[in-house]
């Protein structure tokens, strides 16, 4: 196995992971927690695929790049939502969805 | 005529469909709302001016390419323009510019939500304008991406628990799909190199399917197909009414265009016929269901939201009907007719809805009687709107169901006809709910208010552009057919 | 010979323009918006002249827009289409007066005029279609403005049957659409050609072609009440009386037998059609409607409700005539078409003023009506002795030839059902004729409307008057070149001779 591959299928563990955190749990701040953890998967694949032949590949960084800034500015977007929530409400947790599951 | 039909075909309108847009946000997020608000016609004229100038230059000049500053693939972004991104566009410019006069009356100058409204809406638009431009996948999560956290932010422009939580299930929603999707593209890199749209193909393989099976599931989250459609009634039937009109007509299709161009472009080779028939198969179960909800509503707004449910299933029959010859060509048509049409009527409705709920104030649909009365032109654009949702003629939604009730006879997938059948009478079920309205004498209780013109008028508009389509068909098909994927298979 | 464009394209503006102004004129402006309406049937049926001269004279008039790849919007008035034109025109006019009057002092009288011309131009629409796409563009904008037609009271009776209406209509559309579309996908685009145009198709598509005209029948035939599918028309009688006159006379349910005579002619030719053995069954489901809706006639208390189901009976007349192979059966079915309508329309509109001015709505109320008044029972009896059949009125004539038709096509069986219907119309006629000019008045009318210097408002009076006086006409002047009847023969000369 190469390191490329093995980043890779890291990388889809984290996502797989991340995923089962994403539906699972209702808390909020874990499911943006989830969110992240499946992101840091797909720049994880997109890195780790990219390795084959020896040589470096520049684009998957540049994506990468551009996909941690989306995903940090819509990490910041649902917490500030959620922070909005609590307020109205005083719950961490979406209508209908019970903390303890 | 000559001259300026000449000069609409000869100018490159590309960077003016993404620049305006973004600047006009920009401007009104750091200006605030009473320069957003004078800057916002023009924007939005020039916006419709773009995409018929850019829709006349695909038509006579075929596909059109254009290398952002001068950098072309693959180091700089290249934008791509055919038929069918064009008519995209031009939905959208138009549909903007009517939501845009509507808002202008809609949210007063001082309105708290007015304030967002503009910078989120203006960004909007640029999003989608960008996606439906773009021509390679990775740029495409990030338009997907942008139009995703803007129009959630629409969402909770309404102030309230109800409308964060469901800006947050939007959120949510749109999170995980576009993530699923970014792990299809990084597999799609892996495997082929290279994401530009033009040269992918995928061979059938247990990768493909896999990512195949990501990258559609991300999509239809985010088109809300069924059963996943459980994020867009409460975000589409909470919003104030013009960004209901937005994200019922405009951001639903972005997602669906490019499971489309996916599809057809990207997926075809590797598909086999029980996955389009399982992508049907849902979109069937989302005609029946949300038809059902609809029927079921007690709130204008909601009963609007699950039509929107409804219609969307009727997008995916496309995949089963448009996979395999015979009939795949009217199938590719009908399914982008009906993309186009329920654009057009889905946002006359909700926008004429936002207007009987200024003047009847509130939205309970059995005590809306009188509406006939007091908003005859209101009255009237709802039901042109439900003749096009429902698939009657003349109208859009009725040459999107020929089209694709022909591909379906041709193809000999006669359930589907049935589908279709059921559906068209089941959403006329629910909207006569409300056109039955117009024939009550008004409630004791109620008491109208007069809406600004401006409420009713642009939604009238829209819903003529509805009427429309089903009538001027042959100019709007020849454009489709400009770098469609079937233009091949045609006589 | 072409007539040029511009004239079917006149005829369907002049009702659908004067409609949408009618809907923008305010409530008030009675008078602007009757001379509107007026004007306008005045001017479609001059227009209407216009082209029946000159398709007599053998001229087409042709209007074509294609409207996507291999579809084509076609209007053309040929020698058919003329007869349902024709028809229609004439019959508005007196319609529109006749709603005028009806209405006077109502509320939401721009919504009922807008929509009455916008059904209109739907009706006009359809008879001038070209092909099967542009009929049901029409067919469908039919189902449409009537609507709000039958729910114009807007009670919960009349909401209820606007439902039922709505839910057979549509349900019909969609069929018909199905069938329609199929066809389209065999044959390409099918326009309406004498002698139609699917006898040259691979005799393997046979089957597939029985199967359509199926679904096309069936489709049609809810609007054309045919039996099962004719629940619709007894309950849409609660909308006014002028309403019911049209959705009886010309419009609704006219547009069925229309379609299905268009079908059966020019679409599949009356050869290919008897070829695939599809008459006689077509001829069968006719005579059982026929039956069936006089016997359900005879037990109606519910004067309206009685017509209603007279004319689920008297509409397949004309899908009777259609079925019957040869010439003699054509030009029965084709003449009832004219007929049935002048007859049905004077009955409908007798049934109002009975209503209007004496508040009557039942046979049971009716003993000694005529004696006040005498005009319209005049009216209501020649239409009653022209339905049952009695000489020289309209209806002796379609069932002379329906009677002729069935002998020449070898179908004996069908004279049996026209006498067993002519017994049932005497049956359900008489009787009310009776008690109105024989049976002494029971008590005072339940409520009496006092209207003009007349027995009723002039408006009223007049409509049924000419009607009836048109159903002898069309009778006793049947050997004229104008009449229907004359009109039937020259549409069967093009149709078999080709």
């Amino acid at each position: 196995m190469t390191g490329g591959l093995f980043y890779a299928i890291t990388g889809v563990l984290l996502f797989c992971l991340g995923l089962y955190g994403f539906i699972q749990h209702a808390h909020l701040l874990r499911r943006i927690l989830a969110f992240n953890i499946m992101g840091s998967g797909c720049f994880l694949v997109l890195v780790g695929l990219a390795q084959r032949g020896g040589q470096v590949d520049p684009v998957p960084h540049a994506l990468v790049l551009t996909g941690i800034v989306v995903a940090v500015s819509a990490t910041a977007f649902a917490l500030i939502l959620m922070r909005q929530l609590y307020v109205e409400s005083g719950h961490c947790t979406l209508p209908g969805e019970d903390e303890e599951s | 005529m000559s001259h300026l039909h000449a000069w609409l075909v000869a100018v490159d309108w590309i960077p003016w469909l993404l620049g305006p847009p973004l600047a006009h946000a920009t401007l009104a997020f750091l200006l605030g709302p009473r320069l957003a608000r004078l800057l916002a016609l023009p924007v939005l004229v020039l916006g419709l001016v773009a995409a018929s100038g850019l829709a006349l230059r695909v038509l006579e000049l075929g596909p059109q390419v254009h290398a952002l500053g001068g950098w072309g693939a693959p180091l700089g972004i290249e934008l791509y323009a055919d038929g069918l991104a064009a008519l995209m566009l031009w939905m959208t410019a138009a549909i903007g510019l009517a939501v845009g006069c509507y808002s202008l009356a809609f949210f007063s100058a001082d309105d708290r939500r007015g304030t967002y409204f503009w910078p989120l809406a203006a960004f909007l638009i640029g999003a989608m304008n960008a996606l439906y431009l773009s021509a390679d996948l990775f740029n495409l999560y990030v338009t997907l991406e942008l139009m995703g956290l803007a129009a959630v932010g629409l969402v909770a422009l309404s102030s309230g628990a109800a409308a964060l939580a469901a800006a947050l299930r939007y959120l949510l929603a749109a999170l995980l799909g576009s993530l699923l999707y970014l792990l299809g593209v990084a597999l799609v890199y892996g495997n082929q190199g290279s994401l530009a749209l033009a040269g992918l193909s995928l061979e059938a393989n247990l990768l493909s399917s896999l990512i195949i099976a990501l990258m559609t599931l991300g999509l239809a989250i985010k088109t809300a197909l069924f059963p996943l459609h459980f994020w867009l009634p409460p975000a589409h039937g909470g919003a104030p009414a013009p960004v209901s009109a937005l994200l019922s007509a405009l951001v639903i299709k972005a997602s669906f265009y490019l499971l489309l161009r996916l599809w057809f472009e990207l997926f075809l080779p590797a598909i086999n016929l029980p996955a389009a028939q399982f992508l049907g198969l849902l979109g069937a179960g989302a005609i029946l269901w949300g038809s059902w909800l609809a029927l079921q509503q007690r709130e204008l707004k909601m009963l609007v939201a699950y039509s929107t449910v409804a219609q969307v299933g009727y997008l995916f029959l496309l995949f089963p009907l448009a996979s395999f010859a015979p009939g795949a060509e009217a199938a590719w048509n009908g399914g982008v007719y009906h993309a186009l049409s329920h654009g057009f009527a889905k946002a006359a409705m909700f926008l004429v809805a936002g207007a009987m709920l200024f003047a009847a104030g509130h939205g309970e649909i059995r005590r809306l009687g009188g509406l006939g009365q007091q908003l005859p032109l209101g009255m009237f654009t709802f039901a042109l709107a439900s003749v096009s949702l429902m698939g009657l003629p003349p109208s859009g939604g009725f040459i999107a169901k020929w089209l694709l009730l022909e591909a379906a006879l041709a193809s000999g997938q006669w359930w589907w006809i049935l589908v279709m059948m059921v559906g068209g009478l089941l959403s006329a079920a629910y909207l006569f709910r409300v056109l039955r309205q117009a024939f009550l004498p008004t409630p004791a209780d109620t008491r109208f208010r007069r809406p600004p013109a401006m409420l009713v008028g642009s939604a009238f508009l829209l819903s003529l552009v509805a009427l429309g389509l089903g009538l001027w068909a042959n100019g709007t098909l020849a454009l489709l057919r400009v770098g469609a994927p079937f233009t091949e298979m045609t006589p | 010979m072409s007539g040029g464009a511009w004239l079917p394209l006149l005829v369907l503006a002049s009702s659908l323009f004067a409609g949408l102004i009618i809907f923008a004129l305010p409530e008030a402006s009675q008078r602007l918006r009757s001379s509107l309406n007026l004007a306008a049937a005045l001017a479609k049926l001059g227009l209407v002249a216009m082209m029946l001269w000159g398709v007599y004279l053998g001229q087409q008039y042709e209007a074509r827009y294609t409207l996507m790849p291999g579809i084509d919007f076609v209007l053309r008035a040929d020698a058919l289409a003329m007869l349902l034109v024709t028809l229609s025109a004439v019959l508005w006019l007196f319609t529109t007066v006749y709603a005028i009057g009806y209405l006077e002092g109502s509320p939401h009288r721009s919504r009922f005029f807008g929509f009455f011309s916008l059904c209109v131009t739907a009706t006009m629409g359809l008879a001038l279609a070209g092909n099967l796409f542009t009929f049901f563009m029409f067919y469908e904008l039919l189902t449409l403005s009537t609507y709000p037609l039958v729910v114009h009271r807007g009670t919960g009776q009349a909401l209820r049957a606007g439902k039922l209406y709505l839910g057979y209509t549509l349900t019909g559309g969609a069929v018909l659409l199905v069938g329609i579309i199929w066809l389209h996908g065999l044959a390409g685009n099918v326009e309406f050609v004498h002698g139609g145009a699917l006898s040259n198709l691979d005799p393997a598509l046979h089957g597939e072609l029985v199967l359509i005209f199926i679904l096309l029948i069936a489709g049609l035939g809810v609007k054309a009440a045919l039996v099962p599918l004719h629940g619709w028309l007894p309950v849409a009688m609660v909308a006014p009386a002028p309403v019911s006159a049209l959705l009886h006379a010309v419009a609704v349910v006219k547009a069925g037998a229309f379609g299905i005579v268009r079908v059966v002619y020019e679409v599949y030719g009356i050869e290919f059609a008897a070829d695939l053995n599809l008459l006689l069954p077509l001829a069968v489901v006719a005579s059982i409607t026929i039956v069936y809706g006089s016997l359900r006639a005879l037990s109606q208390n519910d004067l309206k409700k009685r017509l209603a189901y007279s004319t689920v009976s008297q509409v397949s007349y004309i899908v009777l005539g259609t079925s019957l192979f040869g010439p003699v059966g054509t030009i029965g079915g084709l003449v009832h078409l004219a007929h049935q309508g002048i007859m049905k329309i004077t009955l409908f509109f007798c049934a109002g003023n009975l209503a209007e001015t004496l508040h009557i709505h039942r046979v049971s109320e009716m003993n000694g009506v005529g004696r006040r008044m005498p005009w319209t029972m005049t009216a209501f009896t020649i239409a009653a002795f022209g339905m049952i059949g009695v000489p020289p009125m309209a209806g002796f004539i379609s069932k002379w030839y329906l009677g002729l038709g069935a002998l020449n096509s070898g179908m004996d069986w069908v004279l049996l059902v026209l006498v067993a219907s002519t017994l049932l119309n005497a049956a359900y006629f008489l009787p009310v004729l009776h008690a109105a000019w024989f049976k002494p008045q029971q008590g005072p009318w339940p409520e009496e409307k006092p209207r003009g210097q007349f027995e009723t408002s002039a408006w009223l009076l007049l409509p049924p008057l000419i009607t009836a006086a048109l159903t002898i006409a069309v009778g006793l002047f049947a050997a004229l070149a104008i009449s229907p009847l004359e009109w039937a023969r020259i549409i069967t000369l093009r149709e078999y001779v080709r």
